[in-house]
């Protein structure tokens, strides 16, 4: 209801103005002209106003769009229909402007060589005939409107990074203590199953797989060679690895696993994105080692069950998805 | 002096001559600067593939890396100026490997530092059949596949091939980056080559077991990688299959001069 009574407060305003304008119109005017004022284009005016409105209605939306759907499920179709929208009708006033509104004078001579007393009359003719306008204010403030608007439309989407909003489904993941992995049809993955120099894709059981926070990448090592950071030496029973698949520079799938046939002369293991070529270490708990990622791949611990099943044995160990400031210093929400 | 004089009164067709003929020499020079293939063969070769001329040629083109009797050459040999090793081992690894390290020309390689990639097949038919049985012979391993793509699934193969493959050789098999290496483009391979490859993973590849993709799914992805050699472009125009890079470029060309005409447009005035 709120923003209904401010653009109709806003109406209002406008129509006011514009009847007192009128009715204060016809006064003004020289006594020395060189030319008439320019023929006033009351249509193309009114267009432009027209096409303003257009925008801001556009930009309202683009808000109105925002605030209505949450955080996690942005329809980005309308988003971008509505913020160009906005940008599109305000072109076209823009061009409306340029077109009918501004005044050419054009000499049929070439440019006079030194003649200060008909450059200083050009001058004149250009600031006496230069506008059309009759309703500059009105036009201006609808500029000032638009514009308005249109920043505010720009803003908005600044508010998703808190402390306004929730901001907590980014940061919750759909593992816990004991959930199961599973692969893409459902079924528990055992890890007898898992085999080296080649990597397999896993869900968390029961949960929503396009979820940001599911979807992990698994694979196993020689467990000797592995370098895990402190504290995560029991995440990776029998060798087995699990990291988050979500890439922690721009949230691509990390969909590529670079195995070593012959591991003296060839490259380390690695797992990499195919969107920047970001490559983490998977021995040393998914380091970067090269690439335009700033954080390590989030691990997520390891069990195996009493069926030989996997199982998460909690949540990861950073928070998943694409970084952005202070997403180092937040912990994962268990 | 005079010699830039006199470049600048040759005619351009003279000049054309003149740069072509450098770089026709040019040519010539560094393909007689190419070594010889430098493949070791006996005096008298036998016209039937078998395991003893496998045997040979192994000895005297293969067993520098891959040790004698394919024991391989893991760890830095004393005099070996510092190289950490030469070539894996080669026992159990069965026929289906060399086949396909022979066959895509990724062996013999000329440096153990160089990335195996596709190249000339230096071996004839009848000694790669003979390397084969020879490097097969030295311990049990798997066999050579023979995949039907004809009753694989065009479609599954999209979907398997975008979940397994696409991932490193892009969508359309045209092949790509991974850090440190290169992915090598699928449109010249064979099916038994591809059905190789997912088995045994060469090189920096993952190798793909019969639980992740079963021989069926594997007739299917090799369907849909011999089909994009020659992919129907829905659009009209492929750009070379390259994906959304070339295509955004080439719609800025087009975009672009659009966006100019429009903006002329937009500069003239009413009534001229």
């Amino acid at each position: 209801m709120r923003p209904w009574r401010w653009l109709v407060a806003l109406l209002t305003l406008l129509t006011g103005r514009l009847f007192r304008r009128r009715s204060s119109d016809g006064s003004g005017g020289d006594e020395q002209r060189i030319v008439p004022e320019g023929p006033p284009e009351r249509r193309a005016e009114n267009l432009v106003l027209v096409l303003l409105g257009i925008a801001v209605l556009f930009a309202i939306g683009f808000v109105v769009t925002y605030a209505e759907f949450g955080v996690s499920k942005l329809p980005n179709e309308l988003l971008g229909i509505t913020l160009g929208g906005c940008l599109l009708f305000i072109a076209l006033a823009l061009t409306v402007v340029g077109r009918g509104l501004v005044v050419t004078e054009e000499l049929d001579e070439d440019y006079p060589q030194e003649h200060p007393e008909e450059q200083r009359e050009i001058a004149e003719m250009v600031h006496e005939s230069g506008s059309r306008i009759t309703r500059k204010r009105l036009l201006i403030s609808a500029g000032a409107a638009t514009g308005g608007a249109l920043g505010l439309a720009a803003l908005t989407p600044a508010l998703s990074i808190g402390p306004v909003w929730d901001t907590g489904p980014l940061d919750r993941t759909p593992w816990r203590h004991g959930v199961r992995l599973v692969d893409e049809k459902g079924h528990p993955i055992s890890a007898g199953d898992v085999e080296e120099q080649t990597f397999y894709t896993a869900f968390p059981e029961g949960s929503n797989p396009e979820e940001i926070g599911s979807s992990l990448v698994l694979i196993r090592v020689d467990a000797t060679k592995l370098k895990l950071p402190e504290g995560r030496a029991s995440w990776a029973p029998e060798g087995i690895l699990a990291y988050s698949k979500i890439c922690t520079h721009a949230g691509c799938a990390v969909a590529l696993y670079r195995k070593p046939t012959f591991p003296v002369l060839e490259p380390q293991d690695a797992l990499v994105c195919p969107c920047h070529y970001s490559t983490f270490d998977p021995f040393t708990g998914g380091t970067v080692t090269y690439g335009p990622a700033g954080r390590p791949l989030p691990q997520l611990p390891l069990e195996i069950d009493a069926d030989g099943n996997l199982r998460a044995a909690g949540n990861f160990s950073q928070r998943v998805g694409p970084s952005w400031w202070n997403v180092r210093s937040r912990p994962t929400n268990d | 002096m005079s010699y830039r004089k006199r470049l600048r009164f040759m005619s351009l067709r003279a000049r054309i001559l003149a740069v072509a003929t450098v770089f026709a020499l040019g040519a010539v020079a560094i393909a007689q600067a190419q070594p010889q293939s430098g493949i070791v063969r006996p005096t008298t070769e036998p016209s039937n593939p078998s395991a003893q001329l496998g045997a040979q040629l192994f000895a005297g083109n293969c067993s520098s890396c891959h040790g004698i009797s394919g024991s391989g050459i893991s760890s830095p040999r004393p005099g070996a100026g510092g190289i950490p090793g030469a070539g894996p081992p080669l026992q159990g690894v069965g026929a289906s490997a060399p086949d396909f390290y022979l066959r895509t020309g990724y062996m013999p390689l000329a440096s153990i530092h160089d990335q195996p990639a596709p190249d000339r097949v230096l071996f004839s038919d009848n000694e790669i059949r003979s390397l084969v049985a020879y490097v097969a012979s030295l311990g049990p391993g798997p066999a050579i596949p023979h995949p039907a793509p004809a009753s694989g699934s065009l479609s599954d193969g999209l979907h398997l091939f975008t979940e397994h493959c696409a991932g490193c050789h892009q969508g359309l098999a045209r092949g790509g980056f991974v850090t440190g290496a290169l992915v090598p483009p699928l449109q010249g391979v064979t099916a038994t080559e591809i059905a190789e490859a997912v088995r045994i993973g060469p090189y920096l590849m993952p190798r793909f077991s019969q639980k992740q993709i079963s021989d069926s799914q594997l007739n299917s992805i090799i369907r849909y990688v011999l089909w994009t050699r020659h992919p129907s472009d829905r659009g009209g125009w492929g750009i070379g299959n390259l994906g959304p890079i070339p295509e955004g470029l080439v719609t800025w060309w087009i975009a672009l001069p659009l966006l100019v005409v429009a903006c002329v447009l937009l500069g003239k005035r009413f009534g001229r």
